[in-house]
């Protein structure tokens, strides 16, 4: 069953389409580093205004499904080559039409108004024609390809499509001479001259050395047209005057023709597109996505291999390697609380666990091979900030201020992060405050990731799970960013030197490729 | 039209990357001293040799294509110096009169591609009296067909029909393009048409039927002039383009001439002061990757030969189905020398030159690396052990099956103990792994663990040293001695006799 109106491709109900778009950036986006994600995701959709899509989790599980189906039905085949496809031509078109409002010649004018409807016309009939030969299963979709099939088999439509196609084959058979010596310019029609170009080429064929320099010189093209291109375009008008008469009859005729609906698609499709492309490479690499299994009241959540998406895309592109991490919570559990060596991934680890939560609420597919997540009403962060000297208040004041403010405004289906929160007081002082944080956490009920130095807070209540960050046995330098599910312990290892440097016999061994 | 001197069927690329070990094995042989002998002070044929010396090839056919050009080469010097010449001409003309395409337009380009073309032709037909002239000299495959092809390509017919092409492009009468209409109806696939012969095409056009349109540009319209310019150079941009690639083609022609004549024109530098000294040279007999051969006769230092201007002590060995040869022995008693000329010779046995030996029969390697012991790191960063590991670890990264490894006094550097386990665990790993391995050594430990072991692929040589304790800085077969000869050297500096 899908709706009979086809409105949107975000959202499911109607009621959802009129909604605000929201313009700030989410405040515990920095710390989750989800800016930067956004920030790529959007990259080179700048024209699409996508950020007030990212900038909007879902708050009902409905619409999280809505979109999962339509993006799982993009994923399948060439369906997201299609919408690529159709996209291009949709930006094509906007590009004459915006480059016409520049021009001063009729016929020039005319020509590219012509391209941009050919464009468009392209774009619906490639686009219906792509659709039906798929088997799509997302409402979403389903819906927008009955839409567009209805809409491209319109009378309006094919007579479009028909007139276009006729007119650019006849302006495309116009071919002329022009003859430039000095100030003198005569135009006259085609008579099948030969390319001396290419008789050039072949007379110095021989001595081809593999690859050179191309000397073509990019010459500006569509930035305007000069006087003198006007009046040679005026002089090959009345060599073939009966195709230029068509052309202003066409234009006079088709003034509007852009449909509403089809525009918002080509706009909210790119939300999808957008994270899609951006994941793609990731993939490539070999790291698992997933569509999320999302639940409004369940708190049992897990994640199989999940990884930091903002720090997988600067690993893939630098050739290194991302290290995927498990969590799960089961019954009582609603607190992770890390601890471990530094530079351990316990930050990572933190970054992983939010942005999971934030990307599975878009309805988008998430880091890991398998999710099981909890669609939050608010997700807070509170990461160590640098000392502001503005507000005067002591770090340790500060951190305090911003915690109560969380605290405050949280409810049961909150989520929140602490990254080394009173780092900057005694033990004893940052003990006793982070367990009366604790405290007041675990009296919410909330899902929560507490980064931290202090060990008692992984034993508080049954609530609380202990994670620790892991390091290499034998090179206690090395960092494996595993975080696992254990009480710490702090071993360090001496290692001999050959071995460091990977040269015992089995070592070298291994090392030497065939 | 190809050079292929330096290959049978490629180019000589002098970008390629050399081996990532080559500063190892520039600084461990001493191979500024061979490369500022082949150069003789050009900078070009030092980069030339060095690059060819450091990316020789593993393919035994391929070592001895060059192998018989360098013959021809030693037999006919004036020849390659004099086309040497011709290439080295080539670069200096565009230099001094700033041939070259530097334009942004394709006018601009078509009129300098024009005039280096006219400069080509001209070098390239004395190159053309060149091969008429002594192409029966030469026997090698790679000469005999380069010469052919000069006379089969550029004969006098074609001469002719560059020079006619040439004439034409200037355009005394005027230029005519075809066009036809593009998207917004702008004027698209501007072509330049073919001139006619005879009677002025343009005459013909001018005087046509009604089907023709003129304007003329009022001559103080310079923005319109400009725009015509334009459009005229849409018409050329292709004409252009073919142009100033040709011209580019015979430059680079000539460019991978003067680079592959370059090396020959080294190696002649070098045949002729080993000459002067006396000392033998002889081309090597290369064999396959995979077979194990090392036999020579009279094989020397070169580079020391070189530096010390007079003849050097050779050595013989008889290494062939050997993968692991321990040198031991007397310091100073050539060790270090015996190890670089093997180096030296491989390097020049691949790169297709000859050898400074009366003979040397040799399998090639994939790859040569040097592994020799350094001055105390400066920078103190690390310990002398964990420097020569960090080496060893980067040779490890880069070494493949059928790579050779010189080891001069390497992982001494801790106790004999701890040393000779190193080493015997990396020696071994790269035994298994096909390499053939030199190592010098003063370790007792090391180098007895390994005569113990009876290997039928080991060789094992000394530096000799007679009964009233002078050297002669020959090796000699056989195993290791338990004492160094460090006190020889102290008695000898400080003049007294333990």
């Amino acid at each position: 069953m899908y709706p009979m109106v086809f409105r949107s491709i975000l959202y499911d109900r109607i009621k959802d389409g009129i909604r605000r778009e929201i313009h700030e950036v989410p405040p515990s986006f920095t710390d989750l580093n989800l800016d930067q994600i956004v920030d790529a995701v959007t990259d080179s959709k700048e024209e699409y205004d996508l950020k007030p899509f990212l900038y909007s989790p879902l708050n009902d599980v409905e619409t999280v499904k809505y979109r999962q189906e339509v993006a799982q039905d993009l994923e399948r085949g060439t369906v997201l080559e299609s919408i690529r496809s159709f996209a291009e031509k949709m930006v094509r078109m906007r590009r004459h039409l915006a480059s016409i409002r520049k021009l001063y010649y009729k016929y020039h004018r005319e020509g590219w108004y012509l391209e941009a409807v050919a464009a468009y016309c392209e774009a619906v009939t490639g686009l219906a024609r792509d659709l039906c030969s798929f088997d799509l299963q997302s409402d979403g979709l389903l819906a927008f390809r009955t839409y567009l099939t209805d809409y491209a088999s319109s009378d309006a439509f094919t007579s479009l499509v028909e007139e276009t196609e006729r007119l650019k084959a006849e302006l495309s058979s116009v071919k002329y001479c022009m003859i430039l010596k000095g100030r003198l310019v005569q135009v006259r029609r085609y008579e099948g001259e030969t390319d001396y170009s290419a008789e050039v080429e072949k007379t110095f064929a021989k001595f081809r050395q593999g690859t050179v320099k191309d000397y073509r010189v990019r010459l500006a093209v569509g930035s305007g047209m000069s006087r003198v291109e006007a009046q040679i375009l005026d002089l090959v008008a009345r060599l073939y005057p009966e195709a230029f008469a068509h052309l202003d009859r066409y234009c006079a005729k088709h003034s509007s023709y852009l449909d509403e609906t089809i525009a918002v698609f080509d706009r909210e499709v790119q939300f999808y597109v957008a994270y899609l492309e951006y994941i793609e490479p990731i993939k490539r690499a070999g790291l698992p996505f997933c569509y999320p299994q999302i639940s409004a009241t369940s708190k049992e959540i897990c994640s199989e291999d999940g990884f930091d998406l903002a720090l997988a895309n600067k690993c893939v592109a630098e050739h290194s390697t991302v290290v995927c991490n498990n969590f799960y919570l089961k019954g009582p559990e609603r607190i992770f609380v890390v601890s471990g060596p530094n530079q351990g991934g316990k930050t990572t680890f933190a970054r992983t666990f939010g942005q999971l939560h934030y990307l599975g609420s878009l309805g988008c597919p998430v880091p890991g091979r398998k999710a099981k997540l909890f669609l939050f009403d608010q997700l807070y962060a509170h990461f160590e900030r640098e000392e502001d000297i503005r507000n005067l208040r002591g770090k340790l004041q500060d951190d305090l201020v911003r915690i109560h403010a969380i605290l405050k405004q949280a409810t049961p289906r909150s989520i929140i992060i602490i990254n080394e929160a009173f780092t900057s007081t005694a033990l004893q002082d940052a003990v006793f405050l982070s367990k009366e944080i604790m405290e007041t956490i675990i009296d919410l009920d909330l899902l929560c990731v507490c980064v931290t130095f202090i060990d008692e807070l992984a034993s508080l209540s049954e609530k609380t799970v202990s994670m620790v960050s892991t390091i290499v046995p034998e090179n206690p330098a090395l960092r494996t960013y595993k975080i696992v599910r254990k009480p710490a312990d702090g071993l360090a290892y001496a290692l001999s030197i050959a071995e460091k440097h990977r040269l015992r016999y089995d070592q070298l061994k291994e090392r030497i490729k065939a | 039209m190809k050079v292929h001197l330096m290959y049978r069927d490629q180019d000589f690329d002098l970008e390629q990357e050399p081996p990532p070990n080559r500063e190892a094995l520039i600084q461990d042989l001493e191979l500024r001293t061979l490369f500022h002998a082949m150069a003789q002070g050009d900078r070009f044929l030092y980069e030339v040799a060095k690059t060819a010396v450091l990316c020789g090839s593993t393919d035994p056919d391929a070592i001895r294509y060059r192998q018989d050009i360098l013959r021809d080469g030693l037999e006919n010097p004036a020849v390659i110096r004099e086309m040497y010449q011709i290439t080295i001409e080539s670069a200096e003309n565009k230099k001094r009169r700033w041939l070259g395409v530097f334009s942004q337009s394709p006018s601009g380009i078509l009129h300098s591609s024009v005039q280096m073309l006219e400069m080509f032709v001209g070098l390239l037909k004395r190159l053309r009296r060149i091969a008429d002239e002594h192409a029966k000299e030469f026997e090698s495959e790679g000469w005999t067909t380069f010469f052919r092809v000069i006379e089969e390509e550029l004969d006098d017919g074609y001469f002719a029909t560059v020079e006619s092409h040439l004439k034409e492009l200037k355009f005394r009468d005027g230029i005519l393009l075809s066009v036809g209409l593009g998207p917004g109806n702008e004027g698209a696939g501007y072509i330049l048409g073919k001139p006619h012969n005879g009677k002025s095409w343009i005459e013909r056009m001018l005087v046509r039927d009604s089907a023709a349109y003129s304007f003329r540009i009022h001559r103080r319209d310079d923005h319109s002039a400009r725009a015509l310019g334009a459009l005229k150079d849409r018409g050329l941009n292709l004409v252009a383009d073919a142009l100033a690639q040709s011209a580019d083609h015979i430059d680079s022609f000539l460019r991978v001439l003067r680079i592959e004549l370059a090396f020959y024109v080294s190696c002649l530098n070098l045949y002729e002061q080993l000459s002067e000294l006396g000392e033998p040279a002889s081309f090597p007999v290369p064999v396959a990757l995979d077979e194990r051969r090392h036999s020579f006769h009279g094989l020397y230092d070169i580079c020391l030969a070189l530096t010390m201007k007079r003849q050097v002590v050779g050595n013989d060995a008889a290494a062939d189905s050997k993968d692991l040869v321990i040198i031991t022995g007397a310091n100073q008693g050539g060790k270090s020398t015996f190890l670089r000329s093997i180096g030296l010779a491989q390097l020049m046995t691949q790169c297709g030159m000859f050898v400074p030996a009366e003979s040397l029969r040799a399998n090639v390697c994939e790859g040569l690396f040097t592994h020799f012991r350094r001055k105390e790191d400066a920078t103190m960063e690390s310990g002398k052990l964990d420097e020569e590991l960090g080496r060893m670890s980067d040779i490890a990264d880069a070494i493949t099956p059928h790579s050779m490894v010189l080891f001069n006094e390497s992982f001494a550097a801790t106790n004999e103990r701890e040393g000779s386990e190193i080493a015997r665990q990396i020696v071994n790993a790269l035994l298994d792994k096909q390499i053939k391995v030199f190592f010098v050594t003063h370790q007792y430990e090391l180098a007895r663990g390994y005569y113990d072991e009876h290997m039928e692929s080991a060789l094992f040589l000394r530096a000799e040293r007679r009964s009233d304790g002078t050297r002669t800085f020959k090796l000699i077969e056989g195993g290791p001695l338990p004492t160094s000869y460090g006190r020889d050297l102290y008695s000898r500096i400080f003049g007294t006799d333990s």
